[in-house]
């Protein structure tokens, strides 16, 4: 139940999933306000510095998650995706995957070269060092665009991957979305009806 | 004014007595023309130099600035020092800083609020001797329409016949006058350390 079975998600990974979703979710929406020419300057100050150590927890959690996507083994596709959907949703969790250590990376890299200097102080609690790079307003202005271009690219992606999940879910009513909901096997109700068929295909799968 | 950058001989005694001696002390009384010299009122040089930090962290670093623009006058009294009072005015709208996003930070509501709040202000209630050239000033700081009493540390660096020069240097906590923004990033208090020269009026 809490690892992942071969063609169920283990507790651990729906919730760092859903853990990771809801940070992303809020990191993209502090982003946006706290860009806003119009805020007041000491909010935006303290959102930068929640973004950041959310950013950072976020960044802890995607490598943890990445980590355990190389070592974990991943259960096997619903049998009702067809190769083109398979092909695409393991691409679009690739770049998830990417795009969830690469974005607080960028944002890390934005704190770290930026002239201002500002220390991360993780939740007031410990200073996280800079990393090495150049301290200029160039370097600076290449990661912030690199951060923002990838944050909306994030978004983009994000949207498409609940979209599919919806799509799977309402009008192929099949296990892609509840089975990142909960980690047992109960299959839903109105899926019963195809079941015969499903069992066919998982057979057949294992046989190849 | 580049004599004055002379080291600590003959000169800055005399002026030291001239600032500080106590009237009527028989050992002192031959310097009687240099302390009436150094008594006076003095308009605050444009040349002086306000300078503050703020410290940050982890240690290194910090916020670091200047303001450019302030105005203001002190009175020495020859009789006796702790009669001696001082009025400054600054204009935050003039900091300087290591960049502009700085400076407009500092100038804006987070901080100054220079818009609203145009002026800093001290007055000086209580001047006290320390030691043979140095003094304490106890004095009403207003910071965003709030004011606090705030002690200065001063020592006496220069002086001559139409100008004097004092180092001062003083802490003060910026949070109560509203200013807690950054902390505890950047630190509650703010050090200045300030070059004051006052030309004789």
């Amino acid at each position: 139940m809490l690892r992942n079975s071969k063609d169920r998600f283990g507790t651990v990974t729906i919730v760092l999933h859903w853990t990771i979703a809801v940070l992303i979710l809020g990191l993209l929406l502090t982003g946006l306000v706290m860009r806003r020419t119009e805020i007041d300057p000491a909010l935006q100050f303290s959102l930068y510095q929640w973004h950041k150590s959310f950013g950072f927890i976020a960044l802890g959690l995607a490598a943890l998650q990445a980590l355990r996507w190389l070592v974990e083994r991943s259960p096997a596709p619903p049998p009702t995706l067809g190769p083109m959907e398979q092909m695409a949703s393991r691409a679009a969790h690739l770049s998830l995957i990417a795009l969830a250590l690469l974005v607080p990376l960028a944002g890390w890299a934005v704190a770290s070269a930026s002239t201002l200097a500002i220390p991360s102080f993780f939740f007031n609690l410990i200073v996280i060092p800079h990393l090495p790079l150049p301290r200029s307003e160039t370097s600076e202005a290449f990661f912030a665009l690199a951060h923002a271009t990838l944050a909306y690219a994030t978004l983009a992606l994000v949207a498409v991957h609940a979209a599919a999940a919806i799509y799977h879910h309402f009008l192929g009513r099949d296990e892609v979305l509840v089975r990142m909901l909960r980690s047992g096997s109960a299959p839903r109700p109105d899926s019963t009806i195809s079941a015969p068929e499903k069992d066919d295909t998982l057979v057949e799968r294992k046989r190849r | 004014m580049t004599s004055l950058r002379r080291p600590m001989g003959a000169a800055l005694p005399r002026a030291l007595v001239a600032l500080f001696a106590l009237a009527g002390t028989p050992a002192l009384g031959a310097k009687a023309p240099a302390l009436v010299d150094a008594a006076g009122t003095y308009r605050i040089a444009s040349s002086s130099t306000v300078r503050f930090s703020v410290g940050q962290v982890g240690g290194s670093g910090g916020i670091a600035g200047s303001f450019t623009k302030f105005s203001g006058t002190f009175r020495i009294d020859g009789d006796d020092i702790g009669e001696s009072s001082v009025e400054f005015t600054l204009y935050p709208e003039s900091v300087n800083s290591t960049e502009g996003r700085i400076e407009d930070f500092l100038r804006s509501s987070a901080v100054f609020d220079a818009v609203n709040y145009r002026t800093v202000t001290f007055r000086s209630t209580a001047v006290s001797q320390t030691g043979p050239d140095t003094a304490t000033i106890e004095g009403t700081l207003t910071v965003r329409g709030k004011s606090r009493k705030e002690r200065f540390a001063v020592a006496l660096t220069d002086w001559n016949r139409r100008s004097i020069s004092f180092t001062i240097r003083g802490s003060v906590r910026r949070s109560p006058y509203g200013m807690t923004v950054g902390t505890p990033i950047y630190s509650n208090v703010v050090e200045f350390n300030m070059n004051i020269r006052g030309q004789k009026r």
